[in-house]
């Protein structure tokens, strides 16, 4: 129990409420998208508020930058400034990617606070706390991602696609990264702590993202590893990042990815929606 | 997917024109959860305009009957219609006539106390300079303008909790659910919020609220339904209840603790009915009422020796409702367990 040492207000004894309460007419209904944008609005304030909760996720993909390029860089590729051409659409992406659990935990803490309740209880278009906070994620991407390509400009990065490659690669990241995150809010709401939600993003986006082509090429690891690797999406979306950046994308590549999202999408934001509404 | 079941124009006002005076309209509403049939059934009729109370023990199902009502949850059983709509098949017609308020104030902890009210201002559509005009007039009146910039964890539970309420009354419900609306609050915060929903009453708004006290439920219930183990046990005016349960109970404060047994055994025998130990150990407690009967037992008492600190007379505690009304105390939370003799 805490009291405030501020005087007693008295405006909020019943006598003097009447006032406040409003006679006029709800105003009219705002649409699905206007509401998705209000929460993606309480996305960016909490950015605002809170700025290191994007720390430590963010310092991942630094860290490994920074070291694989300098321990490694002149062994694997001959020189550091090869090695980090090749490196950094890699670690691009492994930031986005483990961006996107955040989403789960936000969602999760929603609930277990119960805000959630509150949203529910708005006759709203009901995806829109979801989809709004996946808007507000795709911004929370785009700082990351210009922080790694800055930092990796810093290092001596040249991509040859230009500003148009990287900028093409950051769009194919964010498309892949929203549907991604579908997959974390079914988990955050299917577990019962932000807590599990993290473990269980970990346990799955570390080996998606290690076992890829991210830090090397997979020629020489075994078969088996390879199988996974060749159906490991985060493989095919560092290919094509990959491609965009150096200027030299193929088509496929790039579809192969966009299909990826859209059937991500099509399994999980159904299942994640079906589990909201008869959350508890 | 969405539900685009959108009111009627012709009953955004009318809920005089229903086919009856009821606010809610419960029948036979069940939910099990697992194992846990946590609402066994419950019946309700809530008059337009009344305030009802709803008095239980932790656990006895309250909560999961308002969510029930408020839309966040699917009854298994049973139907249930708020405002005249039903809950499952009309769910975005009654939110959009109800407001809840939850048991942990459901207020955005990383916003502000001003962003919390603009953004639901903003989500029941109103403009941005709309939302912040709306979100000013309400911190100013619920005294939280000087906290207006300061994050919503920052706030105390009372202050918490009257941003809760402001959210809930944006744009005036026709119900209100509120859930615990007082529990873990001072004294003077519970004053502010009685208030509130005495406000809220005068303008025609349907209060129900969710209680552990049946002082708070006498304060501000027109009629009160005591539910436990997921069924009301009980229901109707205070004074129905009260009589049901016996006009009050005598408080008996010993200045030496290990005088208790004696007392005990003294108070009994003259009050002719069982005495109540409660947890502080210089308290007992009996049902009684009979202000004659009292007298002597008090007389008793002193004859036998037994120094007094004090004695009282009055209303019967929650635990004594319970045991009145369904033969067992209330189940042992640490909180229900700390409910004082009168």
């Amino acid at each position: 129990m805490t009291t405030t040492p501020a005087p007693t207000p008295r405006q909020a004894d019943g006598g003097t409420l009447a006032p406040v309460l409003s006679t006029r007419p709800r105003p009219p209904r705002p649409g699905p998208f206007s509401v998705s944008l209000t929460f993606a609005w309480r996305s960016m304030l909490k950015i605002k508020h809170v700025p290191e909760q994007l720390g430590d996720v963010i310092l991942i993909p630094v860290i490994f930058t920074v070291m694989f390029t300098y321990l490694f860089g002149g062994a694997l590729a001959g020189s550091t400034g090869a090695y980090l051409q090749f490196l950094l659409p890699g670690t691009l992406v492994m930031t986005v990617a483990l961006l996107t659990m955040y989403t789960g935990v936000g969602l999760n803490i929603d609930i277990t606070k119960g805000v959630s309740d509150r949203f529910r209880s708005l006759p709203i278009w009901r995806p829109a706390p979801i989809v709004g906070a996946l808007i507000g994620d795709v911004v929370r991407y785009l700082l990351a991602s210009a922080l790694v390509v800055g930092l990796g400009v810093a290092m001596g990065f040249r991509p040859s696609g230009g500003v148009v490659g990287v900028a093409a690669a950051e769009a194919l990241i964010l498309a892949f990264s929203f549907a991604l995150s579908w997959i974390w809010t079914l988990v955050g709401l299917v577990v019962r702590t932000p807590n599990s939600v993290m473990v269980g993003g970990l346990v799955l986006l570390f080996p998606l993202t290690l076992a890829s082509n991210v830090f090397v090429d997979p020629r020489t690891m075994p078969d088996w590893l390879q199988v996974f690797i060749r159906v490991n999406p985060i493989t095919h979306l560092v290919t094509a990042v990959r491609g965009l950046m150096q200027g030299t994308a193929a088509a496929g590549q790039i579809g192969w990815v966009l299909l990826a999202s859209v059937a991500l999408v099509a399994v999980f934001a159904p299942l994640t929606m079906r589990r909201y509404r008869n959350a508890t | 997917m969405t539900e685009t079941t959108s009111a009627s124009p012709s009953t955004r006002k009318g809920t005089a024109d229903a086919q009856s005076e009821l606010a809610i309209e419960a029948s036979g509403l069940a939910k099990a959860f697992g194992e846990t049939r946590a609402v066994n059934g419950v019946d309700l009729a809530v008059p337009v305009g009344s305030v009802y109370g709803f008095l239980g023990p932790n656990g006895a199902g309250k909560t999961t009957t308002i969510r029930m009502l408020a839309t966040l949850l699917r009854p298994d059983e049973g139907t249930a219609r708020v405002l005249g709509h039903d809950v499952v098949r009309e769910a975005d017609a009654v939110r959009s006539r109800v407001s809840l308020t939850g048991q942990f104030a459901s207020v955005d902890e990383d916003l502000t106390g001003q962003e919390n009210l603009v953004l639901v201002a903003r989500l029941l559509g109103f403009s941005r300079a709309q939302a912040r005009a709306r979100a000013r007039e309400l911190l100013e009146a619920f005294g939280l303008a000087e906290s207006a910039g300061r994050q919503a964890k920052l706030y105390s539970g009372g202050m918490r909790r009257r941003l809760d309420v402001a959210a809930s009354i944006i744009v005036t419900p026709e119900l209100i659910f509120l859930d615990e609306p007082t529990t873990g609050l001072d004294p003077r915060s519970c004053n502010q919020v009685w208030g509130i929903v005495r406000g809220l009453v005068a303008q025609g708004t349907t209060v129900l609220l969710t209680t552990q006290y049946l002082d708070e439920a006498d304060q501000l219930a027109d009629r009160i339904a005591v539910i436990d183990r997921g069924v009301v046990i009980a229901e109707g005016t205070n004074g129905e209840l009260k009589a049901m349960v016996g006009s009050g109970s005598l408080g008996v404060r010993l200045r030496d603790p290990g005088q208790r047994p004696e007392a005990e055994r003294t108070l009994s025998r003259s009050l002719d009915m069982p005495v109540h130990l409660e947890s502080d150990p210089a308290l007992l407690s009996a049902r009684s009422a009979d202000p004659e009967r009292v007298a002597h037992a008090l007389a008793e008492l002193s004859r036998s020796g037994v120094a007094l600190a004090g004695f009282a007379l009055g209303q019967p505690s929650l635990d004594e409702v319970f045991l009145a009304l369904t033969g067992h105390p209330t189940q042992g939370d640490p909180q229900t367990d700390e409910e004082d003799a009168p």
